[in-house]
């Protein structure tokens, strides 16, 4: 049977992780590679690095961060952040990512999500969707620019429309959670991941084995990122697999 | 040493990534006479199956390959390249393959028999059910290998299903003939499982080649 995964998010910033400071055991606690190789011996399934450079020096740092990593680990690892066009995604995925992630660049030009797949194939392109509930929509609405600028579209409407287009996963994080440790946002969840025929990602809200229990089994998601509940190793990628299993969800 | 062949589809980086942290030598290339050399073979891809029929007679790499496999050269496809080997694919119409295997490409239904759906692509990780032992398989442990796809092979040539997973249907994972070889899943991904997958195949490519 497959498997649910887990996967953690590392955020990099002029090829250095940032939040990964309190790894105080590993020798360089802010190393995406060393980290990336932790992550990988506790039994992630899969990486998501989150490229936040502010320059373009730290943005060709980063092709060097994937090269290494790509050269030490065998297991599928995603990279998103400020890739805006076909050469960027070559430029990624010639290093060595499995697949890249587009967020505000494919709403503001959704054909790059076809140009990535009909040069890649649709299983390289993720499209990320920054999620917040808006009343008046009564729904929920897309949020661009690292979630500061809100959009015209409606996520469960965007999410088809991306798909459509030729995203071959959805990683959908409800702003509404994101940092809060009070779980994923299931009804979010839930409903994107009944609407396209593609795997969702549920991410934004993870604090212990019970939110992953609930993004999978009620919220239906396919995946679950989590980011700071690792990185400040208030549990781990092993003890929510152990946790999870033990109720019956099945895990690698 | 293993020539990866370049065709134009798909991700050849990451089984030769892969092939450095074995340490095994590898080059890659489109080139019948340079690819000659080496002693067995890799046909990566993703995408496809007509675009990677086409690009494959276009460069004359198609012919290459079933005269190679023929003459008794070790050759693993992977992902789309294991699909390559088999007769025929039903995606995007009826396309002809390499035929160095018995069995058609067919989509994963995407509904039960039941009419529950579920998710297409196959995308993730899956355990192996192993059925035959072969090269590929020697000491390699029961395990998660991680796959994405679309499409499956449907065979009756059950003699050269040496592995399957279970996704709804029965997906042919890893499939083996004489020298002939091909993973559904991504070795190069697989972590430790898949990396002794690789190893036993580039040690079969020294034996062999």
């Amino acid at each position: 049977m497959i498997t649910k995964r887990i996967i953690p998010c590392l955020d990099v910033k002029e090829g250095r992780v940032v939040k990964g400071v309190q790894f105080v055991e590993l020798r360089d606690a802010g190393d995406p590679v060393e980290l990336a190789k932790f992550y990988d011996e506790e039994g992630a399934d899969e990486l998501v690095f989150l490229d936040i450079s502010a320059s373009h020096e730290g943005r060709k740092t980063m092709v060097h961060v994937v090269e290494e990593v790509a050269s030490q680990l065998a297991i599928p690892f995603t990279v998103g952040g400020g890739i805006n066009s076909l050469a960027d995604m070559k430029r990624i995925l010639r290093a060595g990512a499995d697949k890249v992630s587009l967020n505000t660049a494919a709403v503001l030009n959704p054909e790059l999500i076809t140009e990535g797949a009909d040069f890649f194939g649709t299983q390289c392109m993720v499209v990320a969707i920054d999620a917040k509930y808006d009343e008046e929509l009564g729904s929920w609405r897309v949020y661009t620019h690292g979630g500061r600028q809100a959009t015209e579209w409606e996520v469960i409407a965007w999410a088809k429309e991306a798909v459509k287009r030729g995203a071959g996963e959805i990683l959908l994080t409800s702003m509404d959670r994101d940092g809060e440790k009070s779980g994923f946002d299931v009804p979010l969840t839930k409903a994107v991941s009944e609407a396209v025929t593609v795997p969702v990602i549920a991410s934004g809200g993870a604090g212990n084995g019970q939110h992953f229990v609930d993004a999978y089994i009620e919220g239906k998601a396919d995946a679950a990122l989590a980011a700071s509940i690792f990185h400040y190793k208030e549990t781990s990628v092993k003890e929510i697999k152990n946790d999870i299993r033990k109720q019956g969800v099945e895990v690698r | 040493m293993i020539g990866i062949i370049d065709y134009g589809m798909g991700n050849l980086y990451s089984v030769s990534k892969a092939l450095e942290r074995l340490n095994y030598e590898y080059f890659i290339s489109e080139d019948t006479t340079e690819l000659k050399k080496a002693k067995g073979y890799i046909l990566p891809g993703v995408g496809a199956f007509k675009d990677a029929m086409d690009q494959l007679h276009k460069t004359g790499l198609a012919r290459f390959i079933q005269e190679e496999a023929a003459n008794g050269k070790p050759l693993l496809g992977i992902c789309l390249g294991m699909q390559l080997l088999f007769e025929e694919s039903d995606e995007n119409g009826l396309t002809k393959g390499l035929g160095l295997l018995k069995g058609r490409v067919e989509r994963i239904p995407g509904v039960t028999n039941t009419g529950e759906t579920y998710k297409v692509p196959h995308m993730g990780w899956n355990s192996l059910t192993f059925h035959h032992s072969s090269p590929l398989l020697e000491g390699v442990d029961n395990g998660h290998v991680y796959f994405v796809h679309s499409y499956y092979v449907n065979t009756s040539d059950q003699d050269a299903v040496l592995a399957t997973s279970s996704y709804d249907v029965q997906v042919p994972a890893v499939v083996g003939r004489n020298n002939v070889f091909g993973t559904q899943f991504h070795p190069e991904k697989s972590s430790s499982l898949g990396m002794s997958m690789l190893q036993n195949y580039a040690n079969f490519v020294e034996e062999r080649g």
